[in-house]
């Protein structure tokens, strides 16, 4: 029997420069792509800068020289009207970061103890933490800092007759508060923590590998925290235990001396803070509450004791579930804070805003904006990026 | 000695504790040890201290004549009369006041569009044909110069219709956008992937109020010579750009929770791309993200009220309109917020339940 000899077949010859080619149609998306978006941005460029020619606006980031010819109402560093654009901006730009570090700090420990309060075993505390969560999640947070600017401004005593409590005074001046008085003997503290912050270091790294050596245990926080807290005071009394307090004390027309929050800084802070625990707050529950309840019992068969069931098992676990929406809320905090401008807090957008008024460079001003917001986005979130890479599954 | 066993009946076991009702749940979860009954002392005591005040306030003292002197006679709590004299130009802004019937009709017929697309029975091809009849209706009814309507520019359009046509309309107006950004930055081809991944993260770095001042600002600049554009159509586009970066964030989670194997599946029974997203990928993604999306309305909702800050007099603004130039009623303003917060409050808890409600059905299908 003859064998049919089959002919073998040549492979089909690639035809890079046909519509069946997914490499071929891809790229030709992709010019197109280019072509349409780069079209729209030259269109849109170009008619910015026609109309901003026939209206006769000028561009440039040279206005930032310029006296700025404005007050503002509170900044970390002196300022005065006399001096230039780009140093508003930057008052601005420090008053953004400070109600928004602060706003974070509080706003975590404050949305975490209400986050670990819906878990509470007591009824009560359960029930509220619910009804804040649902009642601050669900009102605008304009409508929050609008309200509580209201109560500072309207419904707080005037000044003259401020509310004292202790050293502070609250008013619709704001908040004075006792401040102490910089000696050089401060220093000498700053430096006994910071000395103790590195014998903690070294403390709790010994004892971890002593824990893993033979088992004992030692105390891995409060331990440490005694060490920093014991290098600090040994500093201050080394730099002559400095204790003068500046007092605020109440004039006949307002409250002098002291240090002072105004009622636009606390408005925000308190409605940024209250607004935000609440998201903080859920996103702490459904952290605890995805390690699933096995892992608990099983260190406790291990005979972990509660601290370090907390800390070794459960923890590291929900940690990884909270990290990245928390760090989308610390951003949503430091986004929100440009509503401050609806307050008169001096804020970086309400300068912009306000040199946008008196200047007309609206492109330039927008954009200041916005670098500074994707700035801070960026960082923090390759930051918490890091973080939480640091803290994901090892897989093997 | 024969041992004689003699059986005895044990003596009987007390009955179970009761753990039903009011008495033993407030032992288990108000008294159960000393730490949890003073935490029960102390909170429930505040709370004693305190809502009484507030009821005092709230409902007891308060009026509701609108008369301002009223208010200001000693002994009187919450002002109510401020919102009974003024309710009408904070809920319709500064609409024409012999007009206000139309902006009801319209909102009325937007809500009820919008309850009809919460619910799944109406989750078809004809929910589209009545969203465009809808929202055509709305927009005529509202503007006019139609049907014997008298004309009403949209710069005195405000209060609750503004609020909800901007964020349903926006909601609606970003979904196409969404995910068609939501597909790019999956996209093998770079090019696509790049541009989708700046725009959603350019959007989500920036806050919403740059994107409000852009459109108000820099949209003039950006026409061409002799086309205006009307500053609600601005405002509409920037939030629908801002809105389509969150909601594109949120498709692209519901892809990436697809298994594989659909796409593989779908591949070896020789579907194309467009026919594998379409039929295959984005059904079940879209459906799996549909509480999240719902959360994302409700942020857009709550958004809204940043457009006062461009001169629009959405619910918030309007409140503003309402009661800054009038020296008689502005020492009421928090009764006013105290107002719109319900307001605001009671459509953002609404669509949460809803949420909530809707993430237990989706996940009906996992729990087999």
């Amino acid at each position: 029997m003859a064998e049919a000899k089959i002919a073998p077949r040549t492979p089909p010859t690639k035809r890079d420069w046909s519509w069946r080619s997914q490499a071929f149609r891809g790229l030709m998306y992709q010019i197109l792509a280019v072509v349409l978006i780069g079209g729209a941005v030259w269109f849109l460029a170009h008619n910015t800068a026609e109309n901003m020619r026939i209206r006769g606006i000028k561009s440039g980031f040279d206005f930032l020289m310029a006296p700025a010819g404005f007050d503002i109402g509170e900044s970390l560093f002196p300022f005065d009207s006399n001096n230039p654009y780009w140093k508003a901006f930057l008052i601005g730009i420090t008053n953004t970061l400070r109600v928004a570090i602060v706003g974070i700090i509080l706003t975590t420990i404050l949305g975490t103890m209400i986050g670990v309060g819906r878990f509470s075993r007591n009824g009560l505390v359960r029930g509220l933490c619910q009804a804040y969560v649902e009642f601050f999640r669900n009102v605008p947070v304009l409508l929050q800092l609008l309200m509580w600017y209201l109560l500072f401004t309207e419904l707080l005593p005037d000044i003259a007759d401020a509310k004292q409590v202790g050293g502070f005074f609250l008013s619709k001046g704001g908040l004075s508060f006792p401040e102490p008085v910089w000696a050089a003997g401060h220093i000498w503290a700053v430096g006994g923590l910071v000395v103790g912050l590195v014998a903690a270091w070294f403390y709790r790294r010994w004892a971890q590998s002593k824990f893993e050596a033979t088992g004992q245990l030692r105390s891995m926080v409060w331990a440490p925290i005694g060490v920093v807290v014991a290098f600090g005071i040994v500093g201050w009394l080394i730099g002559g235990a400095p204790s003068e307090f500046n007092l605020p004390k109440k004039g006949e027309f307002s409250v002098e001396g002291g240090g002072s929050l105004t009622p636009e800084f606390l408005a925000v802070l308190l409605g940024l803070t209250l607004y935000t625990a609440a998201f903080v707050a859920e996103v702490v529950r459904s952290g605890i509450s995805s390690v699933a309840r096995g892992q608990g019992e099983a260190s406790q068969a291990l005979g972990l004791s509660k601290s370090q069931e907390m800390q070794k098992v459960l923890l590291p676990q929900a940690l990884r579930v909270i990290i990245p929406p928390m760090t989308s809320q610390f951003l949503n905090l430091t986004k929100n804070s440009s509503l401050a401008v609806a307050i008169g807090y001096p804020d970086v957008v309400s300068i912009a805003n306000t040199a946008l008024n008196q200047t007309g460079r609206a492109v330039e001003c927008i954009a200041i904006i916005m670098l500074v917001y994707l700035t801070t986005s960026l960082s923090t979130s390759i930051f918490m990026g890091w973080y939480n890479a640091k803290s994901a599954i090892r897989e093997r | 000695m024969a041992e004689t066993i003699i059986f005895q009946s044990l003596p009987s076991r007390p009955a179970p504790t009761q753990t039903e009702g009011l008495v033993p749940w407030a032992k288990a979860n108000l008294f159960a040890n000393w730490q949890s009954t003073l935490t029960t002392l102390v909170v429930g005591g505040l709370l004693l201290y305190f809502i009484p005040q507030f009821v005092n306030w709230a409902i007891l003292t308060a009026t509701t004549v609108p008369n301002a002197d009223a208010c200001r006679a000693p002994g009187v709590g919450a002002c109510w009369g401020v919102i009974t004299e003024k309710y009408r130009l904070i809920i319709f802004g500064r609409y024409p006041l012999e007009e206000q019937w139309r902006p009801l009709v319209a909102t009325l017929l937007l809500l009820a569009l919008l309850v009809a697309s919460c619910t799944r029975a109406f989750w078809n091809k004809w929910l589209i044909l009545g969203w465009v009849i809808i929202v055509s209706v709305f927009f005529a009814l509202m503007y006019g110069n139609v049907l014997g309507l008298t004309k009403v520019t949209t710069d005195r359009w405000g209060g609750l219709p503004l609020t909800i046509m901007l964020s349903s309309l926006s909601m609606v107006m970003s979904f196409p956008l969404a995910i068609a950004v939501a597909l790019g930055r999956r996209s093998k081809l770079p090019a696509i992937r790049t541009f989708c991944t700046i725009y959603v993260e350019l959007i989500r770095g920036v806050p919403l109020i740059s994107v409000l001042f852009m459109a108000s600002f820099m949209f003039p600049l950006f026409m061409p010579q002799g086309v205006t554009i009307d500053v609600l159509i601005r405002v509409f586009a920037g939030l629908t750009l801002f809105a389509a970066a969150y909601m594109a964030e949120v498709i692209r989670g519901g892809l990436q929770a697809m298994p594989k194997g659909q796409a593989e599946a779908a591949a070896s029974l020789g579907l194309s791309y467009w026919q594998t997203q379409g039929r295959i990928i984005l059904p079940q993604a879209l459906a799996m993200v549909v509480p999240s999306i719902v959360n994302n309305f409700i942020g857009l909702f709550k958004d809204t009220s940043l457009v006062g800050i461009v001169s629009l007099y959405e619910l918030t603004g309007s409140l503003g309109l309402a009661l800054n130039g009038d020296a008689d009623w502005r020492p009421y303003k928090l009764e006013g917020y105290v107002f719109i917060t319900l307001i605001y409050f009671s459509f953002c808890f609404a669509m949460s339940r809803y949420s909530l409600w809707i993430e237990k059905q989706v996940n009906k299908s996992k729990l087999r």
